[in-house]
């Protein structure tokens, strides 16, 4: 399998993306400020490097950054000391790989949640909405009272992509179901406040939802809790999370974020990394909803065929889910 | 008896805060060694990490501009007795002054204009934040410390509305303003230096470090050679002798706030005129807390903050370095470490003062 | 007052052991010798005086007794056992309780919670509280030391307050105590309750060590006194066999004036006219009611009364601390009142103010003696030649005051907390005579100053009378309001009861006045009812 070095070298002049061998091959990921286990989004990327590792034997250089300057300044380090791509975790770091991969054209670098144009950056966002549609249409399917909560965590666009996406998917089902919609707060402790997650989910619980949707990374874990506390359901989001409270969690919007990373270092490995935009939705499982033994019985076949009928419809065109836009 | 010991002035100022500094780390090397890497060689690294190149010192320095502007903030409402909680959010808010006349100006007016303005913004938000919770403790007496956390998160909820509604640039993710135009940026460090034909490692270090020590150099005028600053210190100390003296202490509340959240708004022209160029989401990052721990362990002495700012900057740099170094070492152990050296020189600070003090008695006496 | 305290006989109980002695006792702080090799006994069932100026190693000896410090060398034996003490616990375990000048109480607990803190026996608290109220009941009755035993002890008076301290020190099983400067916050009329408390517990059969540097106090009351001066000891006497005037002069070295010398005034223009005046305090409570009075170049005028009475409002609506909520107070044709002028304002009119309580409001403790001789003129032109302070002008301005009023040490950049009472006072009151003013305000004119600093006090304040100035003096001595006033207005329940002219005054006039008593209705002496009705009701 392993060819000389000094073919790999007459290749490296004649080919755009070489092959590069385990040797010399160094990856480099940066998690942004949640922190690589954050239970969410974070973590799935890890998920995705624990793969790739366990897979090849390679190692992948690890960073979390704790402020805005270390984005910068650990890229820069990284491409410095030889790594040929560089993945940044979360939009945050959108504009230090703009910066950094200016300065060096030769390394890859490759952005999850964010948008760079450049030749030497892959830029891998996914369609959330249409995860979110879908499982707005499981929670109206499967809400008796027609009204279907949504907990987000921190107020940005992202989240409120999810709630859109949602809103749409229980509207195009019940078009009088109503959806309460809450976001845990203003600052990054959005992401981690279970207690407060708790808190909106029984308070929409007790204005008459009975299925609850978040998009708050681990502040969820509460949204969950109290779903299941009060005999209600709930839906999960990025990792498949229908086993934490198994006959309480309808089913997950999972985004496939440890795939992605996984791809981007192993198409670089195998030298068939291209730079640009990579949007992952349902045509691409990069995103869907969650169907497994835990939640097997919540799902019911009508409900399953509907499901299934909108993601064909999805990816064939026939439904259009309107995308969130950023003013 | 319970009276706190007298030491040598020196001692005071340098010995006492060098072994709680020497604790802190002797600790924080236990922690490293239970986790199985040698103490001594995390050390070295820590430390070549924040001094050992140029680039480390630019990074070092740059985070301790943000220190230094906030530890100002929180020694100078120290100085009229009050605890000054929300430097946070003061930063937060002054930063958009500063940030919003970036936007507005950077690339329509030249940069010794916009300068000035934007240091002016700053100051006049972060003040302003400052004002009401003021207001309040003259007043009214609400209590400084609760009036000032809450101000942080109002600063946070008011960021993220206009970050996510208003100042975000169209068509991205993240909330994030659009990049200042080039009059809005503050020169880098190796910028400046190759001006003058020295060649200096990028960082983000830039001329805010040198408002920052302006600032500083300012303030001891301020606080110990003026009328004012008498004052001050007055009512900090003793708020009926102040009365007796015909100072208003609630007139100097005031003022020792607006001054508090005007430095404290200087972290803005670091973060963001100087690094950032943008406004985004919680850059702060927490400097106006680690403020706190900066003077006191400075002892609000503009001198003292200088040191303990620099101390606080080549942990959050060194710490970096050690967490990309030393994989088994993850950032949380730099929070460990900070807050070790917060214990042993604040909560701590005397556990040593005793003994030190029976030493230099028994000296003393032979 | 004098005639109120009966004069001590010795007690019989057998002089053989001393129930406290002393041996040898050395200690240095660094450089300062504050014991040199002190050795007393206190016999039991007596009380011991130990007397000597601030600084002469009292409090220091007693902090040794009592395990705060510990002693370079020296022995201390109780009972004639030699006993270790390292700590106050140990003190107490020995038999030895002491009431401190400042008193350590927790203001929000009850008399009976402050007792037993520290012994509550048992980690159930309403077991311990049960017993100790028995106990304490007994107490009170065997000694005659009433205390609401449930009210809460920031509401009592300073003198109940002390009173807890005893309790405490007795509940503890103290058969030694040794009580610091005790009086130095207490009326004369508490001083006098104290007094009658201490005699009893002698009778009783325990040692009282009255540490102060008042004379009158020891001799009305101990059975021997010890005098200290500069660490070691330079006399011990019975009380019975010397005079206020020999110890005063063992005490300072000295020959020391005990009374002041001045001749009659000569009163001028009015200077100050207060009319009408009412104050109220921040609970809406009148404190001072209609009082007007006037103020004349060349004259000591004292105000006398129970402390509590209004003076301290009175003083602080003049002085501009307080507002009052009616009346006028006129000032070189300023109504100070309707003008709203606040003390920086008043001080330029030429109104000075040496404030009762010198560390709650004359000095900042933690500055230098040089910053604290600012106080209330840092703005003055002098002291600013620009933006900045003048930090060299400010220097030669204090040593200039230190010079001119003996204040020791001569070190401006000294902070003022590790100066002596005496100099502290000595220095507030060279800052407000230095701006030559018209008018002088003067709280407790030497309140915890020794003897030397208070006959140096006095006679500057006679001499400043004699230069033309207008001086009020607000003072709970009343041997100093005798000694300095040329006419006396007494305050009772926030109104000016009578006025006299020094000529006419008698102590027993006075005190009439001061209980509320009109001394022209009937001269019935003051009764102890009498006296309590006059305190404020807190």
């Amino acid at each position: 399998m392993k060819l000389p070095r000094f073919v790999s070298s007459l290749f490296a002049s004649a080919l755009v993306s070489p092959a590069i061998f385990a040797a010399d091959f160094s990856p480099a990921i940066i998690y942004d400020m949640g922190g690589k286990f954050d239970k969410s989004f974070n973590q799935s990327a890890s998920d995705g490097t624990a793969r790739f590792k366990k897979e090849t034997g390679i190692e992948v250089r690890e960073f979390e950054v704790t402020n805005a300057a270390q984005r910068e300044q650990a890229m820069t380090r990284f491409a410095q000391r030889g790594a040929q791509i560089i993945v940044a975790i979360g939009f945050s770091q959108a504009s230090a790989v703009e910066a950094v991969a200016k300065k060096f054209p030769n390394v890859k670098f490759a952005i999850i949640d964010g948008t760079v144009n450049l030749p030497n950056v892959q830029s891998i966002n996914f369609r959330e909405e249409q995860s979110s549609f879908l499982c707005g249409m499981a929670a109206a399917l499967a809400s008796k009272t027609g009204k279907v909560g949504f907990v987000g965590g921190m107020d940005i666009p992202l989240i409120r992509k999810f709630a859109q996406g949602y809103a749409d998917g229980a509207k195009f089902v019940n078009p009088q179901a109503e959806v309460f919609q809450n976001m845990t707060g203003t600052t990054a402790a959005a992401w981690n406040d279970p207690t407060k997650g708790g808190e909106l989910a029984k308070s929409q619980i007790g204005r008459g939802a009975d299925v609850i949707f978040h998009a708050s990374g681990n502040t969820g874990s509460g949204v969950m809790q109290a779903a299941k506390d009060a005999g209600k359901l709930s839906i999960g989001c990025d990792a498949n999370q229908n086993y934490i409270h198994p006959g309480s969690v309808l089913t997950s919007a999972v985004k496939r974020v440890d795939v992605a990373v996984y791809k981007t270092i192993m198409d670089t490995k195998n030298g068939t990394w291209k730079g640009g935009s990579i949007v992952l939705g349902l045509a691409e499982d990069g995103i869907g909803y969650s169907l497994d033994e835990f939640n097997r019985k919540l799902i019911t076949p009508a409900m399953e065929a509907k499901l299934n009928q909108a993601k064909a419809d999805i990816i064939s065109g026939k439904l259009k889910v309107a995308e969130y836009k950023v003013q | 008896m319970s009276a706190p010991q007298k030491l040598p002035r020196w001692a005071e100022l340098g010995l006492l805060p060098l072994i709680n500094l020497a604790a802190a780390l002797l600790l924080s090397g236990l922690v490293v060694k239970i986790l199985g890497e040698s103490p001594w060689a995390a050390f070295k690294l820590l430390a070549s990490g924040a001094f050992g190149t140029q680039e480390g010192i630019g990074y070092t320095l740059y985070y301790a501009t943000n220190f230094i502007f906030t530890g100002l903030g929180v020694a100078v409402a120290y100085h009229a007795g009050l605890f000054n909680i929300g430097c946070e959010g003061q930063a937060y808010i002054g930063g958009l002054g500063s940030g919003l006349i970036a936007l507005w100006l950077g690339d329509r007016a030249p940069f010794f204009v916009v300068l000035p303005i934007a240091i002016v913004a700053g100051a006049a938000f972060g003040a302003a934040w400052a004002l009401i919770p003021a207001w309040l403790q003259a007043r009214r007496g609400s209590h400084i410390v609760i009036t000032t956390i809450m101000f942080n998160f109002i600063a946070a909820s008011l960021m993220t509305y206009l970050l996510v509604n208003v100042l975000i640039k169209p068509g991205q993710q993240s909330p994030e303003s659009r990049e200042f135009g080039p009059q809005a940026m503050l020169p880098a460090a190796h910028e400046l230096f190759a001006k003058i034909g020295i060649t200096f490692s990028p960082s983000p270090l830039n001329l805010a470090f040198a408002i920052a020590l302006l600032a500083s150099a300012l303030v001891w005028v301020l606080v110990w050679r003026t009328r004012w600053g008498y004052a001050l210190r007055v009512v900090g100390q003793n708020p009926s002798a102040a009365v007796y003296a015909g100072i208003s202490p609630s007139r100097i509340i005031i003022q020792a706030m607006l001054l508090s959240g005007a430095l404290a708004g200087g972290l803005g022209l670091n973060e963001l005129l100087g690094s950032q160029h943008r406004i985004l989401i919680d850059f702060p990052g927490g400097a106006g807390f680690v403020g706190i721990a900066v003077a006191l362990m400075g002892r609000n002495h503009p001198i003292g903050i200088l040191v303990s700012a620099v101390l606080f900057g080549a942990l959050a740099q060194g710490g970096a370095q050690l967490a990309f170094d030393m994989p088994k070492i993850n950032r949380d152990m730099v929070v460990v470490i900070q807050g070790l050296v917060i214990l042993f020189c604040g909560a701590l600070e005397n556990v040593f003062r005793a003994p030190l003090a029976l030493l230099f008695r028994a000296k003393g006496e032979k | 007052m004098d005639k109120h305290l009966s004069t001590p006989t010795p007690s019989s109980a057998s002089p053989s052991v001393p129930a406290l002695e002393l041996r040898a006792i050395d200690k240095r702080f660094g450089s300062v010798h504050a014991n040199r090799t002190v050795s007393f006994a206190v016999a039991p069932g007596s009380i011991h005086g130990l007397i000597g100026e601030n600084g002469a190693g009292k409090s220091t000896l007693m902090n040794i007794v009592y395990g705060f410090h510990r002693a370079d060398s020296g022995e201390i034996r109780v009972n004639g056992r030699s006993v270790e003490i390292t700590s106050p616990q140990e003190a107490i375990a020995a038999g030895i309780g002491m009431v401190h000048q400042h008193f350590m109480l927790v203001e929000n607990f009850t008399v009976l919670e402050n007792v037993v803190l520290g012994v509550e026996g048992g980690a159930l608290l309403a077991g311990g509280l049960a017993r100790a109220r028995t106990e304490l009941e007994r107490l009170a009755r065997d000694y005659a030391l009433d205390v609401p035993l449930d009210a809460v002890v920031s509401e009592l008076p300073v003198g109940l307050q002390q009173r807890v301290e005893i309790l405490k020190a007795l509940y503890r099983g103290a058969q030694i105590l040794i009580l610091d400067e005790p009086t130095a916050v207490l009326t004369p009329q508490e001083a006098d309750a104290l007094f009658r408390m201490l005699r009893r517990l002698r009778d009783e059969g325990k040692s009282v060590v009255l540490v102060t540097h008042k004379l009158r106090e020891i001799m009305a009351i101990t059975d021997r006194v010890t005098v200290m001066r500069q660490g070691a000891i330079v006399a011990e006497v019975a009380t019975a066999t010397t005079s206020p005037r020999e110890l005063a002069e063992k005490m300072v070295g000295r020959a020391v004036l005990l009374r002041v010398d001045k001749s009659l005034a000569q009163p001028g223009a009015t200077l100050l006219a207060v009319r009408d005046l009412d104050v109220r305090d921040r609970l809406g409570v009148a404190r001072v009611k209609g009082v007007s009075f006037d103020l004349r170049a060349g004259e000591i005028v004292g105000l006398a009364g129970v402390s509590g009475n209004g003076q301290s409002e009175l003083l602080e609506a003049l002085a501009g601390i307080r507002f009052p909520t009616r009346g006028s107070i006129t000032l070189q044709n300023h109504d100070l009142i309707r003008e709203r002028l606040d003390p920086r304002q008043r001080r330029a009119l030429g109104l000075a103010h040496v404030p009762e309580d010198r560390l709650r409001m004359g000095v900042v403790a933690n500055f230098s003696a040089e910053d604290n001789a600012i106080l209330g003129y840092h703005d003055r032109a002098t002291y600013n030649p620009g933006a900045l302070l003048d930090r060299a002008a400010i220097r030669a301005a204090c040593e200039g005051k230190m010079a001119a009023h003996d204040v020791r040490p001569p070190m401006p950049s000294l902070r003022i907390s590790a100066f002596s009472g005496g100099n502290q006072q000595k220095l507030v009151l060279a800052r407000e005579i230095d701006v030559d003013p018209r008018v002088l305000l003067i709280g407790q004119p030497t309140r915890g100053v020794d003897i030397g600093a208070i006959e140096f006090i006095h006679k500057k304040l006679v001499a400043l009378r004699d230069a033309g100035k207008a001086l009020l003096i607000v003072s709970v001595e009343l041997d100093e309001i005798l000694g300095l006033a040329d006419r006396i207005l007494v305050m009772n329940a926030g109104e000016i009861v009578g006025e006299l002219l020094r000529a006419d005054a008698t102590e027993e006039k006075i005190g009439l006045m001061m209980a509320g008593i009109d001394s022209r209705a009937g001269f019935s002496p003051p009764t102890e009812s009498g006296l309590k009705s006059a305190l404020p009701q807190t």
